[in-house]
């Protein structure tokens, strides 16, 4: 552990110390969270893209596979996830360039805050940001693929967990990416590979969900999620600060 | 106190700094002159604790920067070319953020000085891109000073400055109290180095090859030196 500074004796007084504890970090946190959220409002740039990508991919698909009733539920999950993957790696291969532009991620890392409350205020944003478009595709996605509208909550719940998994890992391979000369390629080439467990629970509880079967069939799915989850993100928290300093 | 010591920087083969060393005391302000690519942002970004040195180290107050960089980085603020703020957002709501990372007390009383002190107040609820270039730099100088650190670095902070405005950097400091502060500053401009600073140091070959207080040294005499180890470089 290091010592304690002593404020520095120039006539000019830096800010005191942060309030110690889980406070001052969330409250760190909540403002990365509320400064992405405020840029977002004001240019709508990362939410109307991968709005508008999402409903192109689940309508183009919607066309090109010849659905019927019988083999709907066997392409509507993969739909669904291709979807939100591909509209959520938009958003973020956007979440760290917007960082890079002026400089402002030396500027968040002079800041006397720990690397981890950067990355964990980029992720909760990129979750926010995920989840609003999801929130508009998934009634789209109920009507097109003509699914029974009560199963909306149950969706919800595990679309929420993989894009937790999805933006968790997603936020610190953003993060590397944004440093590399092909930033937009290499992101989907690092991050697809590595996501693929969260995708292939996320898509076995979807499917499940659409053939309603039994809580108990699919609930290994659920755990395995449930766990990736964990690690993705356990994982991102401690890796992030290497990933951000030279 | 800010101690610089025998500090290597390399990229891959390139080696930028070898050996630099340097003390800067209490209220210094300190010019670093150099040509292109001399290391002038790569010791600024050090000192800043923004890049780790190969080898050597700085010591802030006899605190390793690299030991405790968490709680030094609340004596630092950095004025860099670029600006450091969100484009997007207003001068208000980029402020806001910057004094909720710093735990800035009184955040809306201090925001309203550093503002009025670079001559912003009255345009704070404008996004920074309708903003000049020079407003542009005039809001980086009060992001750097909003936690009112003891420290300031200022690195080339007149790019991309019109003659004018750069004229005025040297009032704008002086207005934000840097007679109250340590400051390191790189620059270009040997007649505003000399004239701002107490201390003119010239960066040549990666190492200190010149360090002359501002009333031992002319501006004829800073140019013959400062292109002798330019030239020698």
């Amino acid at each position: 552990m290091t010592e304690q500074v002593k404020p520095l004796s120039n006539t000019a007084t830096a800010a005191p110390a942060a309030p110690g504890g889980l406070t001052g970090y969330f409250r760190k946190v909540l403002a990365i969270v509320r400064k992405d959220v405020a840029a977002e409002i004001r240019t709508k740039e990362m939410i109307s893209a991968m709005l508008v990508f999402s409903l192109l991919i689940i309508l183009i698909f919607n066309f090109a596979f010849d659905l019927r009733a019988e083999n709907i539920n066997t392409v509507a999950p993969g739909v669904l996830w291709v979807s939100i993957a591909f509209a959520g790696m938009l958003g973020l291969s956007r979440s760290f360039i917007l960082e890079l532009d002026r400089g402002v991620l030396d500027g968040l890392l002079l800041t006397p805050v720990d690397r981890s409350a950067i990355y964990f205020g980029k992720m909760i944003g990129n979750v926010l940001f995920i989840s609003v478009v999801e929130i508009i595709l998934l009634p789209v996605f109920v009507i097109l693929f003509n699914q029974p509208a009560n199963i909306l909550p149950m969706l919800a719940g595990v679309v929420l967990l993989g894009t937790i998994g999805f933006a968790g890992v997603g936020t610190l391979f953003s993060a590397m990416a944004v440093h590399t000369r092909a930033r937009e390629v290499m992101l989907p080439i690092m991050l697809f590979p590595v996501v693929v467990p969260v995708m292939l629970s996320a898509v076995r509880l979807t499917a499940g969900i659409l053939d309603q079967v039994p809580f108990e069939d699919v609930r290994h799915w659920g755990v395995l999620l449930v766990a990736f989850d964990a690690i993705f993100v356990a994982a991102s928290f401690m890796l992030f600060e290497y990933v951000v300093e030279e | 106190m800010i101690e610089i010591q025998k500090i290597v920087k390399t990229f891959g083969r390139r080696v930028v700094l070898r050996g630099a060393d340097l003390t800067i005391n209490e209220g210094d302000f300190v010019t670093l002159m150099g040509a292109n690519g001399a290391g002038k942002t790569t010791l600024m970004h050090i000192v800043a604790n923004l890049s780790k040195p190969t080898a050597g180290r700085v010591l802030i107050n006899g605190y390793n920067l690299a030991d405790a960089a968490s709680q030094l980085r609340r004596f630092i603020g950095l004025v860099s070319h670029k600006t450091l703020l969100y484009d997007d957002l207003t001068a208000d709501q980029n402020l806001n953020f910057y004094a909720r990372m710093y735990d800035v007390p009184h955040a809306a009383e201090r925001i309203e000085t550093v503002l009025r002190q670079v001559g912003l107040w009255g345009r704070q609820h404008d996004p920074v891109r309708t903003y000049s270039r020079g407003m542009q730099q005039r809001l980086a100088i009060a992001r750097s000073i909003l936690h009112n650190p003891p420290i300031l670095l200022l690195d080339e902070p007149d790019t991309g400055l019109d003659q004018h405005a750069s004229d005025m950097l040297g009032k704008l400091l002086h207005a934000v109290g840097v007679s109250q502060r340590t400051i390191l500053m790189t620059t270009h401009n040997l007649e505003r180095g000399l004239s701002l600073g107490n201390r003119v140091v010239i960066l040549a070959n990666g190492k200190i090859a010149c360090d002359v207080r501002r009333n031992e040294v002319s501006v004829d005499e800073l140019r013959r030196q400062y292109f002798k180890f330019v030239t020698s470089n």
